[in-house]
């Protein structure tokens, strides 16, 4: 290391611009402040030798160099901002229909714009790796340029000395002489310390320093989002975070998918509530959005925990843990479980009744039966010898090129088969029924399956969320903004002060509002016979 | 209740014609030659601020007391909000730095945006669930805070480019400064050709396929544009002159269409006016009326709303807002177009400090960044709302 001297005696390490101590201006290194041709100091960083202004051998020193340095930084955070608005311009794929094909869909819905979208991976953006890559290359900017500027900046700080070099003071931006011998340092010095400045002095000499834990803001917000970056990368690591669904039927006890079998929730009733169309408040609103506007989603569910092994196959043993409502907004919580209510389906059929009667009289009656939708039993027996034998049961029910088949497995518009036998026929008489429609499936049925009832439930859909990577997103915003603020709503301001044979010299430098600095110094010099200062450098345009 | 929310649509009024009389109050401190820091006139015009803002705020509470929730959860409450936000930031930074062409700008600003959200629907609407949230006023209000605020350096960077753009010769500043002021008159175009539709209570309906369904909409400025392969069945209304594209499918698309194209041609002929009358460019005729203004402390002004504002919009439109999203949706981020452009926001405003502490871009190349920064706001205001989600959404 090529450690500089400087004539007040303090050894600078290699690279600074100024006198960690006096302020003098290293002759040689002015260049790296771009000091050279300018009447003012250039103040970054306080002068202080910054690694990325003093190495650039290795290859290392290229990549530190290249990361510490905020032209690239922004130019990142330019090329994500760009990128991130054109993510806008159709939406994302998780946003399309579900179901449809997006390799389709984008050129369908939006021609060749939407194509070429497609194609560029745009409608991924977010996800894509090279969304991940320039988030990554901010993140890695972040560090390395903190670095770079903290530990010397820091360094500089603590090693200032009130005593400055003649030449630091006349470079500030704000300098003054005055010329007098009436100047009151006794007042001066209660001024300064009345606005909580830090004064200290050294041969007469005076440094007022206040809020320089400002100056550290910005670092902290940068800890702040890099946590936060980390936290979301946590994400990918697969202990961390679970995302899960399920649809439960009312009534019905399932097991909690993502809990490895060990939670169960029962479906005790799910609630819809729309507003009253009649309610003069919203009357308008009502009417102009046509159709009824929901109020509440609920479920009121039971939560249970398994309390024997997990066999498969056995019925489990359940301990009822808790009963609570999922609202949205308001999530069922249970060891570090959380479900939303997500989604929902009104009205699924959960039990059919029909009737038995002849064909042509609908006041005789054999009997009735209840199908279980959702575990319908093979065969009915009815009174007077009837039976009923379950053929088929289709729970969606379409008709396709003739054939009647099932579009899913939820109990949406059930029909059955029904095969009828009389009492002492072997022979049954086969009949079709289902919502609206009754097919004689021979013509020549003497009697008839009617149904007489239903019982619909409501479905509710539920997300199952569990996340470990919250405290540390959260730990990484709260920082952020903890260091916004330090750094945003206070300012690093000193006065420098220095006495001359014939009255004294002061000088003023702040990080930023440079306005209200010199405002300030004009109320602290009010009444010393100290003249304010001049603005060195007022704004060109 | 009824005479609850017309109470409130009174005070609201009230308030807005109090911010006209303060801005004439602020046009008058201009002629003030006195080199004491306040003047009467000052003094009048914040004062009368003021008591706008306060009238605002009782607009604010009584319609809050009428619907039973904050209002600010349609188009017409939040942009009414972020107006009144934009005057108590204006009162802020006037208390700090006593600047009366600060007011001359913001009021008018204000005025236009508050103005501009009664163009949209404005009865009390009812809370669908995601939004029954207390995290919704507290999101709400702490973001369009921020949003204000940062707006506020845009009022500075507009006095400042006005003030500082060389008008004796034609160049790009001249122009762009000229495109800012023509879209302040597009606004104002808008406002004025919507509420005089809207008082003639004119209604053109057509039918048109969407989604492949025929579907009636209901056009409610004379059709210029029609929606594609639509029929006109309102008698005597005007034919469409031409036809929407295509690709604008959305029901309201083609309505949206039509109504830019009002609004640019109103804004064309409002610039065209002024420019007729003035005989020079809008801007030059402007910039006489704010020499008084100190361009560094106006440029100062300027950064120090980013300052104020960075941290508040952050806390409202990013923490809240994933706070909240993570209770009602389950998760604390989306990239739904809304959320993308409030990051968008966040990461320009992270520019601009960044340029502005160590590339020294101040002045003029940061007031035009303030500009670019209020198009954002703007942007996610309107038209993520307006045109992004409507065009995707076929409901
Ligand atoms: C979106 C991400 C970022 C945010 C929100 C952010 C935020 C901030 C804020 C608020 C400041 C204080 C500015 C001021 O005092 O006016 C700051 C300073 C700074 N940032 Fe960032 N930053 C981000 C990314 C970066 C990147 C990528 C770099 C890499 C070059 C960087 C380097 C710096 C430097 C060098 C400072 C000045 C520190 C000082 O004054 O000592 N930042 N940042």
């Amino acid at each position: 290391m090529n450690e500089i001297k400087c004539e007040c005696g303090h050894v600078n390490p290699e690279g600074t611009v100024l006198c960690e101590s006096c302020g003098k201006p290293v002759a040689d290194n002015q260049h790296l402040n771009g000091n050279d041709d300018q009447k003012l100091l250039n103040m970054r960083y306080d002068g202080s030798a910054r690694r990325s202004q003093t190495y650039n051998r290795t290859i290392i020193d290229k990549v530190w160099n290249f990361f510490s340095s905020v032209k690239v930084g922004v130019t990142l955070i330019v090329i994500t901002l760009i990128a991130s608005a054109v993510g806008t311009i159709f939406p994302q794929e998780m946003y399309i229909p579900p179901g449809s094909n997006a390799a389709t869909h984008y050129e369908n819905q939006y021609g060749l714009a939407g194509q070429i979208y497609y194609q560029l991976g745009f409608h991924n953006l977010f996800t894509s790796w090279w969304y991940m890559v320039l988030l990554a290359m901010i993140g890695i900017s972040i560090v390395i340029a903190s670095l770079d500027r903290f530990i010397p900046l820091y360094k500089t700080l603590k090693t200032q000395k009130p005593k400055r070099h003649d030449k630091f003071l006349k470079k500030q931006r704000i300098f003054g002489t005055t010329e007098s011998t009436e100047v009151n340092m006794e007042l001066l010095k209660n001024n300064l310390k009345k606005h909580r400045f830090k004064v200290k002095e050294e041969d007469g000499s005076i440094l007022a320093e206040k809020n320089r834990f400002s100056r550290w803001g910005p670092y902290v917000n940068h800890i702040g989002l890099i946590i936060f970056l980390l936290g979301s990368l946590l994400r990918f690591v697969p202990a961390m975070y679970i995302d899960e669904f399920i649809w439960v039927r009312e009534g019905e006890t399932k097991v909690i998918n993502g809990t490895d079998g060990e939670y169960y929730i029962r479906n005790d009733e799910f609630l819809l509530e729309n507003y009253d169309e009649n309610d003069e408040r919203f009357q308008e609103a009502i009417q102009r959005n046509g159709q009824p506007v929901p109020k509440t989603y609920q479920t009121n569910a039971t939560i249970f925990k398994r309390t024997d092994d997990v066999v498969v196959g056995a019925d489990p043993e359940l301990e009822e843990i808790k009963q609570a409502e999922a609202r949205v907004n308001h999530p069922i919580k249970f060891d570090n479980f959380t479900l939303y209510q997500a989604s929902y389906q009104q009205n699924e059929f959960r039990d059919m009744t029909f009737e038995l009667h002849d064909m042509d009289d609908e006041d005789t009656t054999y009997g009735e039966f209840t199908v279980d939708l959702s575990d319908p039993d093979s065969e009915y027996e009815l009174d007077n010898g009837y039976r009923v034998v379950l053929d088929s049961y289709f729970p969606e029910y379409e008709l396709n090129d003739g054939e009647p088949v099932s579009k899913s497995k939820y109990p949406k518009n059930p029909a059955f088969v029904f095969n009828v036998y009389p009492p002492d026929e072997s022979e049954p008489e086969v009949s079709f029924a289902g919502i609206g429609a009754n097919v004689d499936g021979s013509g020549e049925n003497d009697h008839k399956v009617n149904l007489v009832d239903f019982d619909v439930r409501d479905v509710t859909g539920l997300t199952i969320r569990k996340d470990y990577t919250l405290p540390f997103i959260a730990l990484g915003g709260a920082i952020f903004m903890i260091g916004v603020i330090q750094g945003m709503y206070w300012n690093h301001r000193r006065i420098w002060i220095k006495p001359k044979e014939d009255g004294v010299w002061i000088a003023g430098h702040t990080n930023k509002n440079w306005v209200a600095l010199k405002r300030e110094i004009e109320k602290v010099t009010k009444d010393t016979g100290v003249s304010s200062p001049a603005d060195q450098q007022e704004l060109k345009g | 209740m009824g005479d609850l929310s017309s109470l409130s649509s009174s005070l609201l009024y009230a308030a807005f014609f109090i911010y006209l009389t303060a801005t004439f109050f602020f046009a008058g401190t201009i002629r003030d030659n006195s080199r004491k820091k306040t003047s009467l006139a000052g003094n009048i015009a914040i004062t009368v601020t003021i008591i706008g803002f306060l009238t605002q705020l009782g607009y604010f509470f009584t319609r809050w007391a009428a619907a039973g929730h904050a209002p600010v959860s349609n188009l017409f409450e939040f942009t009414t909000f972020f107006g009144m936000m934009l005057v108590f930031a204006f009162i802020v930074m006037y208390f700090i730095y006593k600047i009366n062409v600060l007011g001359l700008i913001a009021l008018p600003i204000a005025l236009l945006i508050i103005a501009f959200a009664s163009m949209f629907p404005r009865e009390i609407s009812p809370l669908v669930p995601s939004l029954q949230s207390h995290w919704l006023y507290i999101h709400v209000t702490t973001a369009a805070l921020g949003q204000a605020i940062l707006s506020i350096s845009f009022v500075a960077g507009l006095i400042f480019l006005i003030r500082q753009i060389d008008q004796t010769k034609k160049t790009k500043q001249t122009f762009w400064l000229e495109f800012v002021i023509f879209m302040v008159a597009t606004t104002l175009a808008f406002i004025i050709i919507s509420s005089t539709f809207s008082a003639f209570n004119y209604e053109a309906a057509f039918e048109a396929p969407v989604e492949g369904q025929p579907t009636e909409m209901t056009y409610e400025m004379p059709a210029v544009a029609g929606p594609y392969d639509g029929e006109l069945l309102t008698e005597d209304a005007m034919t469409p002159l031409i036809q929407a594209p295509e690709w604008m499918r959305g029901v309201d698309a083609a309505i949206k269409f039509n109504t830019l194209i009002w609004s640019f041609f109103g804004g064309l002929v409002l610039y065209g006016l002024l420019r007729l009358l003035l005989r020079k460019r809008v801007g030059s005729a402007l910039q006489p009326l704010l020499k008084k203004a100190n361009p560094e402390i106006i440029d100062e002004v300027g950064y120090r709303a980013v300052a104020i504002g960075f941290p508040v919009f952050t806390l409202g439109a990013l923490i809240f807002a994933m706070i909240w999203a993570q209770q009602a949706w389950d998760r604390f981020w989306g990239w739904d177009p809304k959320e993308v452009w409030a990051l968008i926001t966040f990461f320009f405003y992270a520019a601009y400090l960044h340029l502005r502490l160590s590339r020294g871009w101040q002045g003029t190349k940061s007031a035009w960044l303030a500009v670019g920064g209020f198009a954002i706001i703007m942007f996610n205001l309107l038209a993520v709302n307006l045109i992004i989600s409507g065009l995707h959404s076929y409901a």
